[in-house]
Parts: C-alpha cells; sequence; structure tokens
C-alpha cells in the first residue's frame, strides 16, 4: 500500500478575535494519493481555503494551526521553517487562486512571472528559463505564446491570466496542485476549458489535484473523491459520484437537492426546490452539539447536545448521528 | 373583440445601444456595440430566461428597459407606449429591478421600514396608515419578520438583504420585474429559498420577469422562455424546453456542454460542442458570425456572412448558418 | 451611543473652546479692550494676571477669552460657508457629468492652483479688513477641497446598486443627491470640515498678522500671535497662551470630527451576531 502523497490529519486550526479563541477548523482529516484529484466542497466560511493555506503554509495571524499533522511525501510540514516552506512551494507545491488580477504581479510581465519559477526553484539562468516560459505558455494553450510573454497581466482576459496562474503553478512540476476557487470569476465557457485544461496538465505530469470549490457539480466532476466541509468540520467524504448519487449527511442531501439541475424540469415538471432553511453560522456562534442542527430536517435531541464523531462507510466517511 | 389589454408587456424592436469610447486624441473613436440589433417580447406572466456570458450585452439591455441607459437605435414600447415618452414614475411603477449583489444595492444608511416606504410616499401614497400596511405586508410576503423593519441593512445575512431587494422591487407593485443574476452572490445553500420566493411572488402577484443568469440550471427551472445573447445579439430564442432539448446555436451548446457534469453522462457529442478560446471584445467583435472564432462547426461562410435570427419551428428561432442542420 | 476615548478629548476640549467664548463677559477678568495699563505692561503670569500681560498692559487671559469668539466664529462660520459650497457643487458635478462637471472641475482647479490664503488677501483688500469681511473672504475661498473629495465619492457611488435603484424607483436627481449619496459620503467630508475650521482659524491668524484680518484693539488669538512675534524670547507668555489655545482648538475640532464620522456610520454601531 503506498504511502499518499498529503495525508492531514486531525487539523484544527485557531482564529484568534476579541480576545478569546475560535476554532477555525476541527478535526479535518483526508488523504491524497499520487497523481489523483481530491475535492473540498464548502460554502463561504466553512474552512476549505484556510485548510489549503495551512497545506501551503501560508496561515497567518490571526490564524495559526492549532494541532494536527500536515504530511507532505513522509515529511512533516505542520511545523516546517520559513525557508523550507519556500522550498516546497513551487517545488512540490503549486497553487492557483481563485482572482488572477490579485495573484499575478500587475507590474512585471506574464513571462517574467513564469520564468521565476526556474530561476528560484531549478537554478535555470534567465535566458533559458524564459525559453521555458514561453514553453508552458504554450502548454496551457494561450495563442501566440512569443509575443505574450511580453504582456503584462491587465493586457490578458480573466481565463488567459488563470492559464498563466496555471502556467505558473505548474511550471516546476510539482507533485501537488491546490486550485482554490480557479473558475469562480470566469465564465461558464471559459470555465469548462480551464478545467479541462487542468486535468489534462495534471494528467500527463502526474500531478495529484486538491480542488476547492463551493460548486459541488464541478467538483465531482473533476474530482476522483469528495468531501464536503461545513462550520469548519468534514461531514462527509466519498466517491464524487456516489456523493451526487448518494449523499450520506443531511447538509449534502440539502446541497443536492437544492440546486436546480439540467433536464430536471423536462423529467418530472417543475418541483418546488428543496430549501434548506436558516443561515450560515459565524464562526463566533457555531451551535452547540453538530453544527449543522438548527437547519437540519432531521433533527432530534441528541443533535443538539452532542457533536456526531466521525463514522466510516464503505469508502467514504460521514459525520452524522442520522446518517443513512 | 379587442380590449385595452395589450398582449405584449414588453416589445424591443432592433434596440441598439452603441457607446463611442477613446477620444480623436487617444487613437481614434472607436464603437462599443454594447447591445446590437435586439428584438424581444414579454408577455404578462411570462418569465423571459436572458442567458449570456460577459460582454454580451445583456447588463445594458437591463439598463435600456429600466429607462437608465438611452438607446442608440431602435425602441422600447411597455404596455404598447413608448418608452421615451413615458414619465419616469409610471416607467416605475411598471418595471422594477432586482439586484445582483445584495450587500451594495441597499442604501447601509436607511432602514428597511425607509427603503420600503419612501418610495411608496414619492409616488404620491401619503396615508400612513397605509404606507405602514403596505409596508409590513411586503416584508411579510418575502419572509421577513415585521419586528426588524427598523434594522439596517448590515444587520441582514446576505439572502435576507436580498429579499428586502426584493420587497424593494415589488412595492410598487410592478408588472415586470428584472431579476439580474439574483441568486450568483449567496451562498449555496440559500439559492433554493430566494428562487422558490421569486417563483411564489410571481404566482401570487401576476407579475412577468426577465431572469438574467448565467447558471442554466436556475434559467430552465424558471423560464417559459429563453433567449441566449453573445456580444450584444440574440443568437437563439424559443421556449425553454426547446432551447434545452434542442438547440439549434452552437454558442448555446456549447453553453450546455460546460455544465459540470458529475456523472459524466456527457458523450463524445457534447464534449465536441464545447466553445474553444475566449470571448472576443465587443469593441473588436469578430467579422461575420461573431462566434466564428470558437466555434466547433465553423465554415467559411460564417466569417463573410452574418446570420440572421430565423426560425426553426414555431417560436423557436437561430441566428447559425447551420440552423436546420445542427442535430 | 459608544464614543471612544479620543472622541471625548476632543469633544471636551471643543466644549471648552465653546464655553469659553460664549461666557467671556463671565470667566474673564478685565475688559479686553479697555483696560489698558500702560504700568503693567507686559508682566509675566501672576496671581493677579494669570497669563500675563501684554504690550498695551492688557491682561491676556481675558483677551484670550474673548479671542475664543472671533476664532470660533472665524472658524465655523466660514467653513461651513466653504463645505456648503463645495459640497453642493462637487455633488452636482459628479451626479450630473458632462459640461456642469467639466465647469465645476475646471473652476476646482483654478481654486486649487491659487493658494488660498492669497486669494483671501485680494478679498480682504477690497473689502478692508474686520470679522465679515475676514469670514466672507475665507468663506469663498476653500471649498475647493471639500468640492473634490464629494466629487469623487459620488462618482464611486453613482454605480452603486442603491443609488440605481432609486433612480429606477422614480427618485427625482436631488432626492438621490440629498437623501441616497449624501448621507453615504458624509464621513471624510466631515473630516475636512473640522480640519478646515482648524485651517481657518490659523489663516485668521495669518491674516490678522498681516493687518489684514482683526485690527487692534479688538483681541483674536492671531492678532495676538501677530503682536507677540518681536518678543517671543523676552516675555514667551504673550505668543505662548495664544498659541495653546489655538493648538487646542484645533485638536479638539480634529479628534471630534474624527469621532463624529465613525459614530455617523451605522455599521460601526451594532454588529451581527
Amino acid at each position: 500500500m503506498t504511502a499518499p502523497l498529503l495525508k492531514v490529519d486531525d487539523l484544527h486550526i485557531t482564529l484568534e478575535g476579541d480576545g478569546t479563541s475560535y476554532n477555525a477548523v476541527e478535526n479535518v482529516s483526508f488523504e491524497i494519493g499520487r497523481g489523483d484529484a481530491f475535492g473540498l466542497v464548502g460554502e463561504s466560511g466553512c474552512g476549505k481555503s484556510i485548510t489549503a493555506l495551512a497545506v501551503m503554509g501560508l496561515l497567518r495571524r490571526p490564524l495559526a494551526i492549532g494541532k494536527g499533522r500536515i504530511v507532505l511525501d513522509g515529511e512533516e510540514i505542520q511545523n516546517a521553517t520559513a525557508a523550507r516552506l519556500r522550498e516546497l512551494r513551487g517545488s512540490k507545491i503549486g497553487m492557483i487562486f481563485q482572482e488572477p488580477m490579485t495573484a499575478l504581479n500587475p507590474l512585471s510581465p506574464v513571462g517574467r512571472q513564469i520564468a521565476e519559477m526556474f530561476v528560484l526553484h531549478q537554478s535555470a539562468s534567465w535566458s533559458e528559463a524564459m525559453d521555458r516560459a514561453e514553453d508552458a505558455l504554450r502548454q496551457v494553450r494561450v495563442p501566440s505564446p512569443e509575443r505574450r510573454i511580453r504582456d503584462f497581466p491587465h493586457q490578458l482576459s480573466g481565463g488567459m491570466r488563470q492559464r498563466v496562474m496555471i502556467a505558473i503553478a505548474l511550471a516546476c512540476r510539482p507533485d501537488l496542485l491546490i486550485a482554490d476557487e480557479p473558475t469562480t470569476a470566469l465564465d461558464v465557457t471559459v470555465q469548462a476549458e480551464i478545467i479541462d485544461l487542468m486535468a489534462e496538465l495534471c494528467a500527463a505530469k502526474g500531478t495529484a489535484i486538491l480542488m476547492i470549490s463551493h460548486d459541488l457539480g464541478l467538483v465531482a466532476n473533476m474530482c476522483r473523491r469528495v468531501a464536503v466541509m461545513y462550520a469548519g468540520r468534514i461531514v462527509e467524504s466519498q466517491g464524487a459520484e456516489a456523493i451526487f448519487a448518494t449523499p450520506r449527511h443531511p447538509y449534502t442531501k440539502g446541497l443536492v437537492d437544492s440546486l436546480p439541475r439540467l433536464g430536471e424540469r423536462s423529467k418530472r415538471g417543475r418541483q418546488r426546490l428543496r430549501e434548506i432553511s436558516g443561515v450560515v453560522p459565524s464562526i463566533a456562534a457555531y451551535p452547540a452539539g453538530c453544527r449543522f442542527n438548527p437547519r437540519c430536517p432531521s433533527v432530534t435531541d441528541i443533535c443538539r447536545s452532542a457533536a456526531p464523531d466521525v463514522t466510516a462507510l464503505g469508502d467514504g466517511l460521514v459525520r452524522c448521528h442520522h446518517h443513512e | 373583440m379587442s380590449d385595452k389589454i395589450p398582449s405584449k408587456l414588453l416589445e424591443l424592436d432592433d434596440l441598439a445601444v452603441h457607446f463611442h469610447v477613446g477620444s480623436a486624441l487617444k487613437g481614434g473613436v472607436k464603437t462599443l456595440k454594447a447591445v446590437d440589433g435586439v428584438s424581444l417580447e414579454v408577455k404578462p406572466g411570462e418569465c423571459l430566461g436572458l442567458v449570456g456570458e460577459s460582454g454580451c450585452g445583456k447588463s445594458t439591455l437591463a439598463l435600456s428597459i429600466m429607462g437608465l441607459q438611452p438607446p442608440t437605435r431602435g425602441n422600447i414600447r411597455l404596455n404598447g407606449h413608448e418608452l421615451s415618452a413615458r414619465d419616469r414614475m409610471e416607467t416605475a411603477r411598471t418595471v422594477q429591478m432586482v439586484f445582483q449583489d445584495p450587500y451594495a444595492s441597499l442604501n447601509p444608511r436607511q432602514t428597511v421600514r425607509r427603503t420600503l416606504a419612501d418610495p411608496l410616499r414619492i409616488h404620491g401614497i401619503t396615508n400612513k396608515t397605509e404606507v405602514e400596511h403596505r409596508v409590513m405586508d411586503m416584508m411579510a410576503k418575502v419572509g421577513l419578520r415585521a419586528d426588524r423593519a427598523d434594522r439596517y441593512p448590515h444587520e441582514f445575512s446576505g439572502g435576507q438583504r436580498q429579499r428586502i431587494g426584493i420587497a424593494r422591487a415589488l412595492i410598487l407593485q410592478p408588472k415586470l420585474v428584472i431579476c439580474d443574476e439574483p441568486v450568483s452572490a449567496l451562498d449555496v445553500s440559500i439559492r433554493a429559498q430566494i428562487i422558490n420566493l421569486l417563483l411564489e411572488l410571481k404566482d401570487e402577484m401576476g407579475l412577468a420577469y426577465i431572469l438574467i443568469s448565467h447558471d442554466l440550471g436556475v434559467v430552465e427551472h424558471v423560464s417559459d422562455r429563453v433567449a441566449v445573447m453573445y456580444l450584444g445579439r440574440i443568437v437563439e430564442q424559443g421556449g425553454w424546453q426547446e432551447i434545452f432539448e434542442d438547440p439549434r446555436h452552437p454558442y448555446t451548446r456549447a453553453l450546455i456542454a460546460a455544465i459540470p457534469d458529475p456523472f459524466h453522462r456527457a458523450d463524445a457529442k457534447v464534449a465536441r460542442a464545447k466553445a474553444h478560446g475566449e470571448i472576443a471584445s465587443a469593441l473588436n467583435p469578430p467579422p461575420g458570425c461573431h462566434f466564428n472564432p470558437r466555434c466547433p462547426m465553423k465554415a467559411d461562410r460564417c466569417i463573410s456572412e452574418m446570420p440572421a435570427l430565423e426560425a426553426v419551428a414555431e417560436g423557436h428561432r437561430a441566428a447559425c448558418h447551420f440552423r436546420n442542420s445542427v442535430a | 451611543m459608544k464614543w471612544g476615548t479620543s472622541t471625548w478629548v476632543g469633544g471636551s476640549l471643543v466644549a471648552i473652546a465653546i464655553g469659553v467664548a460664549v461666557f467671556a463677559p463671565w470667566i474673564a477678568l478685565t475688559d479686553p479692550v479697555m483696560d489698558a495699563n500702560l504700568m503693567n505692561a507686559e508682566l509675566p503670569p501672576s496671581w493677579e494676571f494669570p497669563f500675563g500681560t501684554d504690550a498695551q498692559g492688557r491682561d491676556i487671559y481675558s483677551r484670550i477669552c474673548y479671542g475664543a469668539r472671533i476664532s470660533l466664529t472665524v472658524g465655523v462660520v466660514s467653513q461651513i460657508c466653504n463645505s456648503l459650497i463645495g459640497v453642493t457643487l462637487g455633488l452636482t458635478a459628479g451626479f450630473w457629468g458632462g459640461w456642469w462637471d467639466d465647469v465645476v472641475s475646471g473652476l476646482t482647479n483654478l481654486m486649487l492652483a491659487i493658494p488660498s490664503l492669497v486669494f483671501a488677501l485680494a478679498i480682504m483688500a477690497i473689502l478692508g479688513p474686520g470679522l465679515v469681511s475676514l469670514v466672507i473672504a475665507l468663506g469663498l475661498t476653500s471649498w475647493s477641497y471639500s468640492c473634490r473629495i464629494a466629487r469623487a465619492q459620488v462618482l464611486s457611488l453613482k454605480s452603486q446598486g442603491y443609488v440605481q435603484a432609486a433612480r429606477i424607483l422614480g427618485y427625482g436627481d436631488f432626492r438621490i443627491m440629498f437623501t441616497q449619496v449624501l448621507p453615504n459620503i458624509l464621513g471624510p467630508l466631515i473630516v475636512i470640515a473640522t480640519l478646515g475650521m482648524g485651517g481657518a482659524i490659523l489663516a485668521e491668524a495669518a491674516l490678522s498678522f498681516l493687518g489684514l484680518g482683526i485690527r487692534p484693539p479688538f483681541p483674536s488669538w492671531g492678532s495676538m500671535l501677530s503682536e507677540a512675534r518681536d518678543q517671543i524670547r523676552a516675555a514667551p507668555w504673550l505668543s505662548v497662551f495664544p498659541g495653546l489655545a489655538i493648538f487646542f482648538t484645533v485638536l479638539g475640532l480634529n479628534l471630534l470630527g474624527d469621532g463624529l464620522r465613525d459614530i455617523l456610520d451605522p455599521q460601526s454601531q451594532t454588529r451581527r451576531a
């Protein structure tokens, strides 16, 4: 049994604010194998993005890793030095963000920003790096890459910028690519292309993907396994198709049922969408017991008093007192 | 028997909105054809879904219908009367809008009560009891607690703010409401609440909607008829079932193909329907059919000749040279 | 309402200044103009004369009390005038755009290019010295800053949903400007106004210094400073006390302005749980 590329074990992330310490993320555990595609799904505020930042070692005050282990390729990195983390970022872990405009340096031509990766991590010379940068742009299917390497980020469209980000992230063939809402800011047709591109490139280079999004459909399409987060905890984890076909946690079920899906109305007429009542709780006011209990249609007393443990089910897990 | 009630609530006739960008000193004046020859109709009580991505002109179109953006060409008729001739106040009582961003679309210094009551007063309803009654009634209709009327927007969640926005749009009892991406900025788990609410209110108050959205799932669920826009023109238009089950324009097919499919049910044919490349700028649209650089079916004719929006079936029109052979 | 410490401090200072101005006849020890006794010229602070006496033998403390009236009047009235002009011009220019915006922007640029003090000087030269001309001159020459800020704020707010919503709902232009836009841009405008009041007080000092403001024997903090300039080493109390009076009043206005801006923003008051 080969060891996983990334193993996150009982991760807790704390948030300091107003004199108290909040648990932004609690008891998060998952594994990603080499070349695998794993998705982390949840709404804003559920903690998925800061989990990714923790893996990259990018948490800053007031956030910090409370406890838990992050093991990358056999090496524990949750307490790694800043220097070691810098080495890892770019060479072993690449990351792309939602807003390429803010992630790219507006004052530097995009070719140079890609070339920097080769210079920093692979001791290449600048001229060699620029050639490889042009190659990288070609790989991400930017037309006329020999001209584009001199363009500045603002001269490119959103989709182009995201391709540049992918080129930067994958430049040094990292083992793991973390993509945090990479297509949320893009148009639908461009989104489809970027996702296909990412999947293709990662398959070709053997790069594993950790995909973070609020769009369950998108993640389930791209990833092999999916974990759903709610209010700082993983509430369910399953294979991608299964999580859509047979969701086990009431929250996942609610999400799957509540969104109108193409083709449903033709089959069954217009059904009233099943709502999830209530609102996403804020970190300062997480409910006691199961955090989903105020909104859960199957809530009982135990849900309000005791936080459910994780139950392993088949090839996944679920955190619910009343799971299917 | 013809009576005074027009059969069409809204009629757009070859509407165009062009902007002049740049100046003679800065490299010449260019024309941005945000909306370029759009003809549409909305019947009372109907929901028209308007689909399109960035640069398609849907927002400019919405502003024109509202009377906020004067058209360069063509006319807009509300209830049979041309828009330009109408009073701003009368337009306000007929067409209203629900905005995308619940955080920016409410005045942060006004209580809910004032946000809802002021429009009534401006339109001549000065009787205090009646104003109060209508405000409370509307709050109840959109699912807001009456005791929160004196709170400020920042005290509400995103979904609740959107409800306030909806209440504000409906307080004057309009006949047509333009909903511009009403749920895109909301958390996924509460979108269903707002979609259901919009549908309920439509039935209850006899409203017509123009729903602008890039989310095809929502559009299919809510709309009676659908129009697809690309770079300022309508490329396909028809009933919801026709558009989603038998799309005749490659762009519509590309939009449908782009929806992530967790069950991998899509076959190779759908995969081939995907568009490639980036959306062109409305400042420099490609010659001929604007979609040609990205179209999987592109032919020479597409570069030289702009296809017209013509019928493929009763009530279903597409602007593609291959509209009848797209299978 | 929750006031921060600095707001309390600022508010207190301003309240003291206003109190001194209002109750001057009661708290002053002597008549600031008439009680001049050359025998008492330039005496250092003592029990009889808490702040000392000036070159004419007048009690500085009393002159400061009465001087508060002049300085505060000049500061407040001229700044209100400036704000009214600047905000109205900036608000309408930003909202309507077009030729009106061009006119206002051109005018603003002109005003900003000419040092306001020089402009005020020119007006004073025409109107002659005195309190009224001072207020007019200062009130008509420093509006460009608030105009520019108001215009910039309006431009950024114009595309906000609620401004568009107001137009769609049938609100008239002026109603939108004054009920929707203005309340949301008050923050920076208030800060500018309080800074401006301080500036006006200092401008008064400068003009009086040049002999164009308040003429002797009437007391104003500025003219007192002016009269004391030759004696800074020999009789420091002649300049220190008027200087401190100006300092604390302007400081108080600035702190108060900051605090008011925070108070007027409903979002800083309550936080949703």
